[in-house]
């Protein structure tokens, strides 16, 4: 009886080892790859943050905060805060013009749903760049919309639609809206639309019935499509370097002009752990926030039973 | 039915946002003028440069090199990964999900610059060979999370039903897993290619003398060269992406 138990105990943890071993066997190509390229990268991008650089380029000997004083100045502090501004626009934008496309598609019967989400999706599949320089066509000087723009007046003759931050807050909209309508569409489209009527039938306003019961029903989606559209934004270097011009630049061009014509790298560095530390903000938030609902649910949950 | 018209407005104004640079930028490539602005008669003598500019297809043969390297390891990172991942759930799992999703967040810029120091403190010399690396390591993440969504659908009781009538090992994995997730790796892969073909920051910051890849090469041509020649690559590119399209769409009207 004894020995029994004793080999099935070894089977068992032989299974078990089998099992562990299987499981990193299985990670550790992915895991010690993203660890070598993306997590030890990141890693050394803060650390050389705090270097000296040397005068051909390079990365010098020891160590100083340097590379962030030099960039705590009124005119990092305005391109800082234009990239904050312009991804936060972008958000809003884009959620606002996402949202009634992604009600509609889902509410759309299939063959509609199929054709439009090929309609959004084709465009980008042609090249990035491509497409913000038809834009770069587009609002051209000499292009057609200025000229509709200056026979209503809107603009003056010597005018220009490009190189501004509303040309780089055009573009930005228009590469990250199907960003925003794809999760939005996916998310309204599981939403069960009974639940409205449901509240219209209890008394509940239109108003009141979007806000109370579908924008909550739909959070996923909606958080998801901040997330693909804000993050990405606040590290847009393309778009601004394109149609933005000196009125329009952004954080990341600033990285790429540290880097490729300053040749100063912990500079660039210190501007990465800045665009790093915007990143992971609100994620951390979002982790507090989702702290604090939880210990408050936990009181909630508590003080019913210290009452008893 | 008030808010439904609302939405179908918006929709269209939405499409019609989508399609109106790509509509002027076609037109354009057919414009014998310089100036996208001014009509200056039709025209073919920009895809007639087109073909006649070496440099261009060498960026092309550059950036196939690399999706096509980019894409097959990833598909196997990518796929061993996305199956960890759905399988065990333990603590390495829950840093590796971590690992796996912070790259689809982060912005490219970040990841080309830290790259770059990465392959500047180690002294590796900038090539085509530092692109791939780069953009493997993007691409494992996108083939790793579209597997594990295909995953979630996967029915193991058919791995089981295998096993008791006496599978082996090798034939499970040829017979059952392969043809059932096949649908996710090609997805995954054809994720990866595409955005691989695509990239430009990334590319940027990794690329070394000799390196450039078609995105590179557009910018170069947009920031100091020929644009009209763009518009008419652009074309091209617009056409095929529509051929395939309507391709996919025929196919799957087929299969249902």
């Amino acid at each position: 009886m004894n020995n029994l138990m004793m080999i099935m105990n070894l089977k068992k943890s032989g299974i078990m080892k089998f099992k562990i071993s299987n499981e990193i066997k299985l990670s550790l190509p992915s895991l010690l790859w993203l660890l070598v390229f993306f997590m030890i990268p990141t890693v050394i991008v803060v650390l050389i943050s705090f270097k000296n650089p040397d005068p051909f380029g390079g990365i010098g000997v020891g160590w100083s905060i340097n590379g962030f004083s030099d960039i705590m100045n009124s005119y990092f502090a305005v391109i800082l805060w234009r990239t904050v501004k312009l991804s936060l626009l972008t958000t809003i934008i884009c959620l606002l013009l996402a949202m009634p496309v992604a009600i509609y598609m889902a509410k759309a019967d299939a063959k509609i749903q199929n054709l439009l989400l090929l309609l959004i999706v084709i465009p980008f599949w042609t090249n990035f760049l491509i497409r913000i320089y038809a834009w770069k066509t587009v609002l051209h000087p000499e292009g057609f919309l200025k000229k509709i723009f200056f026979t209503f007046g809107l603009v003056p003759e010597n005018g220009s639609l490009l190189y501004n931050e509303g040309a780089v807050l055009l573009v930005l909209v228009y590469a990250y809206l199907p960003f925003a309508i794809l999760p939005l569409y996916t998310a309204i489209e599981k939403f069960d639309f009974r639940l409205i009527e449901a509240a219209r039938d209890l008394g509940s306003g239109a108003v009141r019935s979007f806000v109370k019961i579908f924008l909550p029903g739909i959070s996923q989606g909606i958080i998801s499509a901040v997330m693909v559209v804000f993050i990405p934004a606040l590290g847009s270097y393309v778009i601004p370097d394109m149609v933005g011009g000196p009125d329009g630049e952004m954080l990341g061009n600033k990285i790429a002009q540290m880097v490729f014509i300053d040749r100063n790298l912990p500079k660039g560095s210190a501007l990465s752990t800045l665009l790093i530390l915007a990143v992971i903000l609100p994620g951390l938030i979002r982790i507090f926030i989702k702290k604090s609902n939880l210990t408050e649910a936990i009181a909630r949950h508590k003080r019913p039973k210290v009452m008893q | 039915m008030k808010k439904s018209k609302f939405t179908f407005i918006i929709t269209v104004v939405v499409l019609l946002f989508f399609y109106l640079p790509i509509f002027i930028l076609v037109i354009n490539s057919f414009n014998s003028s310089r100036f996208g602005s001014v009509w200056g008669g039709f025209s073919l003598k920009w895809y007639d440069k087109l073909f006649s500019d070496k440099t261009i297809w060498h960026s092309i043969k550059n950036t196939l090199i690399v999706a096509g390297i980019s894409t097959s390891v990833s598909m196997v990172l990518g796929t061993l990964s996305g199956y960890a991942l759905f399988r065990f759930k333990s603590r390495i799992s829950k840093i590796h999900s971590t690992l796996i999703t912070l790259p689809l967040i982060i912005p490219d810029i970040l990841m080309g610059m830290s790259l770059l120091l990465f392959f500047i403190a180690l002294k590796v010399q900038l090539s085509l060979f530092t692109v791939i690396l780069g953009h493997i390591t993007f691409c494992v993440s996108y083939v790793a999370v579209t597997v594990l969504a295909r995953l979630q659908d996967f029915d193991f009781r058919v791995v089981e039903a295998a096993q008791d009538l006496g599978a082996s090992p090798g034939i499970i994995l040829r017979r059952i897993y392969l043809p059932l997730l096949s649908p996710g790796l090609i997805s995954g892969g054809m994720l990866a290619l595409t955005i691989s073909l695509d990239d430009f920051i990334i590319t940027f910051f990794t690329a070394g003398p000799g390196s450039s890849t078609l995105p590179l090469q557009i910018y170069s041509m947009i920031k100091f060269g020929t644009p009209p020649v763009i518009n008419a690559l652009s074309t091209l590119f617009i056409l095929i992406t529509f051929l395939i399209a309507l391709l996919y769409q025929r196919l799957n009207m087929r299969r249902a």
